[in-house]
């Protein structure tokens, strides 16, 4: 299922703290099955084009396209149902969502809502809690005696539950510490190729673009001002650094080791592949 | 001289948990040092500042703050010594404005209007929001927020300020506004710095790491020296400096490197020199 | 939703914005003590065209006072209303049974009316040109006299400032907590009664758990910054006459005496 924007932009409502934080005429396409990251400051406008990934928002003007669904200006309210089924969405420090009493309950929540009858979507939570690396044991148990971390894969599972085909992540690691933030990355990853999932991930963090990603949007004041392939996007250094925006730490060693004299072609985004280019450089083999 | 801070054989146990949140805990920080405090979550990096201002009070051991000894009777002492910034920026705004919020603590303790105004101006300048003294915190960023925190507690004039991981919520753009900003009060001021974190980065500019691990000092050094333990920090659950990482992907393809830790300014040199006697 | 919690201030420089609040509340209680004096067209006329000076003095449109009329028409109207057919005297235009449109109905009826806009018109001018906090401050201050009775006032207004403050950031939460349910395919606000009062749940549950957070860091907090309470505490805002309250004053006994002499 593919994402299309054309031409879209929104204009929030005057008078409300995030005027000034719309879009301004964004054409992009998500393709599915892909992993698109879209990065840019806070405020440049990344959580209103999310908003619009499931028709939370609806564009002032131009058309959203969602696999079969249209959505424009004057899209009703109603039927967007099936339409935010297919699209699942963790938001920002997700654990906020958990309301029931047990682990169950929460993760069955959104597929009964779309209709699942309540022994299959205990059946679904069951697979869930799996899914996201927690054991069967929780599920009983009250999402609040969790800790935080096993909270944010509770809602998460709880996303997962409605069977999305597209999965959106805002910020998903915000406030994990290293180790739960590499594990929470591997485990998108693994949905994504095992459970062939189309993932959408905003960040700041651009080691996470470098290392999964295989398209990337950067939005900057509303507008999208750049998109390609990570290493399309990272080659040109002095673009990303007049914007402001970081570089993955490779990619900024690369440079770094370029001005010194080592030569690098393409742009290496991981520490292996830089690695594997600095070989010959050093005289790696001669070691051997 | 005294220490800033001096902590001899802290336990502490909250009432329901199963394993005790820190054990025998022993360190002292310098006056004026910097020191990190670096862990995963749930090591009790936290819990450890919140014993050091009496927020919580250990089951044993003592908690020496600038010659003082923690008790009930010196708490509102050592808390006028200590200022603590907390994780979440909105959450620990109590005041309507930037100048309001800044004073909260002055007017705690009693300090009269005329000093408070120049308090309030001086502390707002040294962390450079003298043009928001009247904004209300909802349209302040997470950065902003942090800094409307640290000039609270710059007005207050402490010996220590306590930054509990202060930055874990903030966009890059915000930690390095508030590890610039550190720097910069370090740099002008006498004050003692603990900076809890799990952000290695932000460890690598203090003079001091402690390691914390499961609430036991695991080990202490320099940011080099505990860095140099490499890809034995990710099994503590912490990040390793990027040229560490590095260094393992090269070793792991037959390049001898050294054992000391290297900055990336080190790596690249090294690189170089294996580069020119190739 | 916002707006109306907020109290509507509109941010402004005009004379009215900048009257001391306390001055502001008062002379808002006692306009409306004062209009009650009122009683033939010429001493409504006066208050009338007093109004809208100082509805002008704030440079704020017309419009945002009309809307401030709005919520409060039906209750209006039924009002009116009843002083037109309860009230009798005067010739009688029109009558059915007990039920009679008479003269003095229809003035007091009109009078009534007029009442309640102007109460309406300087109440929502003392809320569009005070914002929320300097009008806690002035209730602070205004009852400060009361501690000595053992009323906790500065405990209440730290309490009322912290409520004031906290307001956006509960709203933000609302804002994200509806968002991330309706991804999860909660219908806020449509089918029945019992199916809307069911989706409010998922909505409640987490404020309630973000809220008790919220409280628990914020106490934490204030303990850390020295906070033991009222006693001893200095101030750092604190409220100041200027001339331009005395001629505020000045105003307020103009009108008394204007309604003295005209009422009759």
């Amino acid at each position: 299922m593919d994402i299309t924007f054309d031409h879209v932009s929104f204009t929030y409502q005057a008078g409300t703290p995030f005027e000034g934080d719309g879009l301004k005429d964004v054409s992009a396409t998500i393709k599915d099955g892909s992993y698109t990251a879209i990065i840019g400051h806070t405020g440049s406008g990344k959580s209103t084009l999310l908003q619009h990934l499931n028709a939370l928002l609806k564009p002032t003007a131009g058309t959203v396209s969602i696999g079969d669904f249209q959505i424009t200006s004057e899209t009703s309210n109603k039927n967007l149902k099936p339409l935010r089924q297919k699209v699942g969405m963790v938001f920002q420090f997700a654990e906020n969502q958990l309301f029931e009493q047990t682990v169950a309950k929460d993760i069955a929540f959104g597929p009964k809502n779309f209709g699942v009858p309540e022994d299959e979507a205990l059946a679904l939570a069951k697979r869930m809690v799996e899914l996201v690396g927690l054991p069967q044991s929780v599920l009983e148990q009250s999402p609040f005696d969790l800790s935080g971390g096993q909270m944010r894969r509770v809602a998460i599972a709880g996303v997962l539950a409605m069977q999305p085909e597209v999965l959106v992540l805002d910020e998903p690691t915000a406030g994990l510490d290293p180790a739960g933030r590499a594990e929470m990355m591997a485990m998108f990853a693994k949905l994504h190729d095992t459970e062939h999932l189309t993932i959408v991930l905003v960040t700041h963090q651009m080691d996470d673009v470098a290392d999964y990603a295989d398209h990337v949007l950067v939005m900057a004041q509303g507008a999208l001002i750049k998109q390609g392939t990570p290493r399309e996007v990272f080659a040109d250094t002095d673009w990303l650094r007049a914007n402001s925006l970081g570089l993955p730490k490779t990619a900024a060693m690369a440079e770094r080791l370029a001005q010194r004299g080592f030569h690098f072609d393409p742009l290496p985004l991981t520490a292996e592949e830089l690695a594997t280019q600095l070989l010959p450089q050093i005289g790696g083999g001669a070691h051997e | 001289m005294t220490p800033a801070i001096a902590v001899s054989h802290l336990n502490f146990h909250y009432p329901d948990a199963d394993h005790p949140a820190l054990q025998d805990v022993s360190f002292e920080v310098g006056a004026g040092e910097w020191v990190a405090i670096i862990g995963h979550n749930g090591s009790g990096k936290s819990t450890l500042a919140k014993n050091l201002n009496g927020l919580l009070a250990p089951d044993s051991g003592v908690v020496d703050i600038a010659g003082m000894t923690l008790a009930e009777e010196t708490v509102w002492a050592i808390r006028a010594k200590v200022g603590i910034v907390f994780q979440n920026p909105d959450n620990q705004f109590v005041g309507a404005t930037v100048a309001d919020d800044v004073a909260f603590g002055l007017e705690n303790r009693g300090i009269p209007r005329a000093e408070m105004l120049v308090r309030v101006q001086e502390a707002l300048e040294a962390v450079e929001m003298s043009d928001f003294a009247s904004r209300e915190p909802a349209r302040l960023s997470g950065g902003q927020k942090q800094r409307v925190a640290i000039a609270g507690i710059i007005a207050q004039r402490p010996d220590i300020i306590i930054l509990d991981e202060a930055t874990s919520m903030l966009d890059p753009a915000g930690r390095t506004e508030i590890i610039r900003l550190i720097q910069q009060l370090r740099a002008t001021t006498q004050l003692t710095v603990l900076s809890i974190t799990h952000d290695i980065d932000e460890a690598a500019k203090a003079d001091r790491v402690i390691l914390l691990n499961d609430g036991q000092i695991k080990t202490t050094g320099t940011p080099a020296e505990i860095f140099a333990y490499g890809p034995e920090l990710l099994a503590l659950g912490l990040d390793v400096p990027y040229p560490e990482k590095l260094k393992a992907a090269l070793t792991a393809r037959g390049v001898a490197m050294p054992q000391t830790y290297l900055d990336e300014e080190g790596l690249v040199a090294y690189l170089w020199t294996l580069h020119s006697t190739m | 939703m916002n707006k109306l919690l907020l109290g509507r201030y509109l941010p402004g420089d005009s004379w009215l914005h900048k009257l001391d609040p306390r001055t502001k509340l008062m002379a808002s209680f006692y306009y409306i003590a004062i209009i009650f004096l009122a009683n033939n067209w010429q001493s409504y006329l006066m208050m009338f065209v007093a109004t809208m000076i100082m509805v002008a003095a704030s440079k704020i449109r017309l419009g945002f006072f009309m809307r401030g009329v709005r919520p409060m028409l039906w209750l209006i109207l039924f009002t009116v209303a009843l002083q037109v057919f309860f009230t009798k005297g005067g010739a009688v235009y029109w009558s059915w049974g007990w039920l009679a449109i008479t003269q003095y109905g229809l003035t007091n009826g009109a009078f009534i009316f007029m009442r309640f806009v102007l109460i309406i018109f300087v109440s929502t001018l003392l809320t569009l040109t005070t914002p929320p906090l300097a009008l806690a401050d002035a209730v602070e201050s205004l009852l400060h006299p009361l501690r000595k009775i053992g009323v906790p006032v500065t405990e209440l207004a730290l309490v009322l400032q912290i409520a004031l403050r906290f307001v956006p950031t509960l709203m933000d939460q609302t804002t994200k907590i509806m968002n991330a349910q309706r991804a999860r395919g909660v219908d806020f606000g449509s089918g029945n009664l019992f199916q809307q009062m069911k989706a409010v749940v998922p909505l409640l549950i987490p404020l309630f758990v973000d809220s008790f957070g919220i409280a628990e860091d914020l106490a934490t907090a204030m303990d850390a910054r020295g906070y033991q309470g009222g006693d001893g505490r200095t101030k750092y805002r604190i409220l100041q006459y200027h001339p331009r309250d005395v001629y505020a004053g000045g105003w307020m006994v103009i009108l008394t005496l204007g309604l003295v002499f005209l009422r009759a």
